[in-house]
């Protein structure tokens, strides 16, 4: 199993009308699995604990109770430093936008993500960023510009390119594709889901447009997931 | 990586970073600057002098008979009569006295009458002698000996003849043109007010105000008209004169006589604790003015955590992201800090080189308006240990910014 929750509860510590954390609803899963190299599309609206399932996936939030398992590991148990050592060497994730430092090059936007991982190694680095910003149609002249730069459908790529360099076992995805046009949106999704497939990637697709459903074979609503929304 | 990140971060922020910058280097160029002053200032006074025991002049203030008479600052209260000297450097405790007559100057430089004593007895520093990078003491009536930066300001060199103007002043309407003096001797630099001062015989001083009414020459009396010789030119007044002391022991009895005198009154000052009388009076001031140079820098360094502060806002997704590609928590609370080291070691720079442009500038009208020697050694262990100050309190200060970060970081965005 990629992924699996089970009985996780969340509520966030702070007061309920904190104004810096606009998602502040529980949640609250009983069950919910996915099993290693599935493609799934969970769709549901934004404010429905969304971010908050992500996080607790990424192991950036630590859930109040229940079990977090993901790629076989119980992030529950883990401490921050170990999760965000796991979020680094095993996980890979695009946002919609504001996925790379926009005044950082290419370059140095996907060094900044190995350089967490356990596969930090300087000497073949620059071999490995060089095939894959190529692979991502990424002209040689653009990649130490600075990405804020260079065009969305360039930076999404890159974003990719990112999340792909410690050939994370798990991407997820959260409506990375909002900011793009028709055209890049089709580009950038077929890229991806190649990617998945080539790698064997297990990938978590979260957006509330309905119409990318149709690249995926498992399909969830985020309302179904979590019991906590409905009662909010 | 992490300094790559940082430091183009600060560059992605140019403007607020700069006006920051700019801040902060303006505070620590003053505090380095109060502090390097102020010790200088107390070096440069307190090496001027050694091994005079007394000075003596007419009834005044003791730092005012000081500064006059060894700082050529200021002017003196009134002239002492030539059989005081005589009658007092003729006590068998005192073991040289040199006199001293002030009143004219050259170019702006002062004048300063004295005797060949002054070559021998008189000296400064580490009880260090003056001596004489070229030529010989005045031996000649119109014999002068230049100190070495007034030589080497004016260009001038052995054998040239100059004017001497009545009064100070660079631009005095009276010269004493008939009685031109040839330099004889150029001193060796000391770093005192000696090299400012240009120095003649007292015969020279009483040959040039022979005849003199005050603004005019009289017609048809000119010295040079005849000889002059040396025993004619015993002279009425001298402003102050120094003594050293056969034994230190004398030096409260002398003291006291001397401010007893019956004849006219007389103040006979220590300058050792005129020296420290001054740096009392001067203490409220450097306290003052440090304390102004601490309360900038206190501003200077929270502006730099306010301006942290408000880029923390625009920042929440680059922190988020960060996190997201496994950035832990504690980075991004050092990636914080750093920015703000980062700004404020370069603002140390620029102050240091700012306050080392400045004193290379000012050094030399410091020295001649104001006979302060400032060395450009500005990196003292005191102003050393500012810095490791300022660079403390930037964490401190950063560490609110920073904090911040840690906990938007904890909360996952």
């Amino acid at each position: 199993m990629a992924i699996q929750l089970k009985d996780v509860h969340f509520a966030y510590p702070e007061a309920p009308n904190n104004s810096k954390a606009p998602n502040n609803s529980i949640l609250n899963i009983k069950n919910w699995s996915v099993s290693d190299r599935e493609q799934v599309f969970v769709h549901g609206p934004s404010g429905g604990g969304k971010s908050t399932l992500l996080n607790l996936l990424s192991g950036i939030l630590n859930a109040s109770s229940g079990e977090v398992t993901v790629l076989g590991e119980r992030l529950d148990k883990m401490n921050a430093r170990q999760r965000d050592r796991f979020r680094a060497n095993h996980i890979g994730y695009i946002f919609q936008q504001f996925n790379l430092i926009p005044y950082l090059g290419a370059v140095d936007n996907i060094q900044l993500a190995r350089q967490f991982s356990k596969k930090n190694t300087q000497s073949t680095l620059f071999n490995e960023i060089k095939p894959l910003l190529t692979t991502f149609h990424i002209p040689e002249a653009d990649w130490k510009k600075p990405v804020g730069k260079l065009s969305i459908g360039q930076q999404q790529r890159i974003a990719i390119a990112r999340a792909m360099i410690n050939k994370p076992e798990l991407l997820i995805a959260d409506e990375p594709t909002s900011s793009l046009d028709q055209d890049n949106r089709d580009n950038f999704m077929s890229e991806l889901m190649t990617l998945a497939s080539e790698h064997n990637i297990t990938l978590l697709f979260v957006s509330h447009d309905m119409s990318l459903a149709n690249y995926f074979g498992r399909i969830d609503a985020l309302a179904k997931i979590n019991s906590a929304a409905e009662k909010n | 990586m992490f300094m790559r990140l940082s430091s183009k971060s600060l560059l992605n922020r140019k403007g607020s970073v700069l006006l920051t910058i700019m801040a902060m280097s303006v505070s620590i160029f003053v505090l380095l600057g109060v502090e390097h002053i102020r010790s200088q200032t107390k070096e440069s006074f307190n090496s001027t002098l050694s091994g005079v025991d007394l000075i003596v002049g007419a009834r005044t203030g003791s730092l005012n008979l000081l500064l006059y008479s060894v700082f050529r600052i200021g002017s003196p209260t009134n002239n002492i009569d030539w059989e005081t000297y005589q009658s007092i450097s003729s006590n068998p405790k005192v073991a040289w006295a040199i006199p001293i007559s002030l009143g004219d100057s050259h170019q702006g430089y002062r004048v300063m009458g004295t005797t060949a004593d002054y070559f021998e007895y008189f000296s400064y520093g580490n009880k260090r002698q003056l001596s004489f990078s070229k030529g010989k003491p005045f031996e000649e009536i119109f014999d002068v000996v230049l100190g070495s930066q007034v030589a080497k300001k004016l260009g001038y060199s052995l054998g040239e003849e100059i004017v001497l103007a009545h009064g100070l002043g660079s631009t005095s309407f009276s010269l004493h043109r008939n009685n031109p003096f040839k330099v004889t001797g150029i001193l060796a630099t000391t770093g005192t007010p000696v090299d400012q001062t240009v120095h003649v015989s007292l015969e020279g001083i009483e040959a040039i105000h022979r005849n003199w009414q005050p603004g005019v020459t009289m017609p048809g009396s000119s010295s040079t008209n005849k000889p002059l010789h040396p025993l004619e030119l015993e002279p009425e007044k001298i402003t102050a004169f120094m003594l050293g002391l056969t034994s230190r022991m004398a030096t409260f009895r002398i003291q006291r006589d001397i401010n007893n005198y019956s004849k006219e009154p007389l103040s006979a000052i220590l300058p050792g604790v005129a020296l420290s009388e001054l740096w009392q009076m001067m203490g409220l001031l450097e306290n003052t003015l440090r304390l102004i140079a601490g309360l900038i820098l206190i501003s200077a360094v929270l502006g730099l955590s306010a301006m942290m502060l408000a880029s923390i806002k625009e920042r929440e997704r680059e922190i988020q992201l960060l996190r997201v590609i496994g950035a832990p928590a504690f980075y991004l609370f050092l990636l914080i800090e750093l920015e703000a080291l980062l700004i404020s070691l370069i603002s140390m720079l620029l102050g240091t080189a700012g306050l080392y442009l400045s004193l290379i500038i000012t050094r030399d009208l410091l020295s001649s308006n104001f006979g302060l020697h400032i060395g450009l050694n500005i990196l003292s262990l005191n102003n050393t240990l500012f810095l490791l100050l300022v660079a403390v309190s930037t964490m401190i200060a950063a560490a609110i910014p920073s904090l911040t970060v840690y906990k938007v970081a904890h909360r996952g965005g």
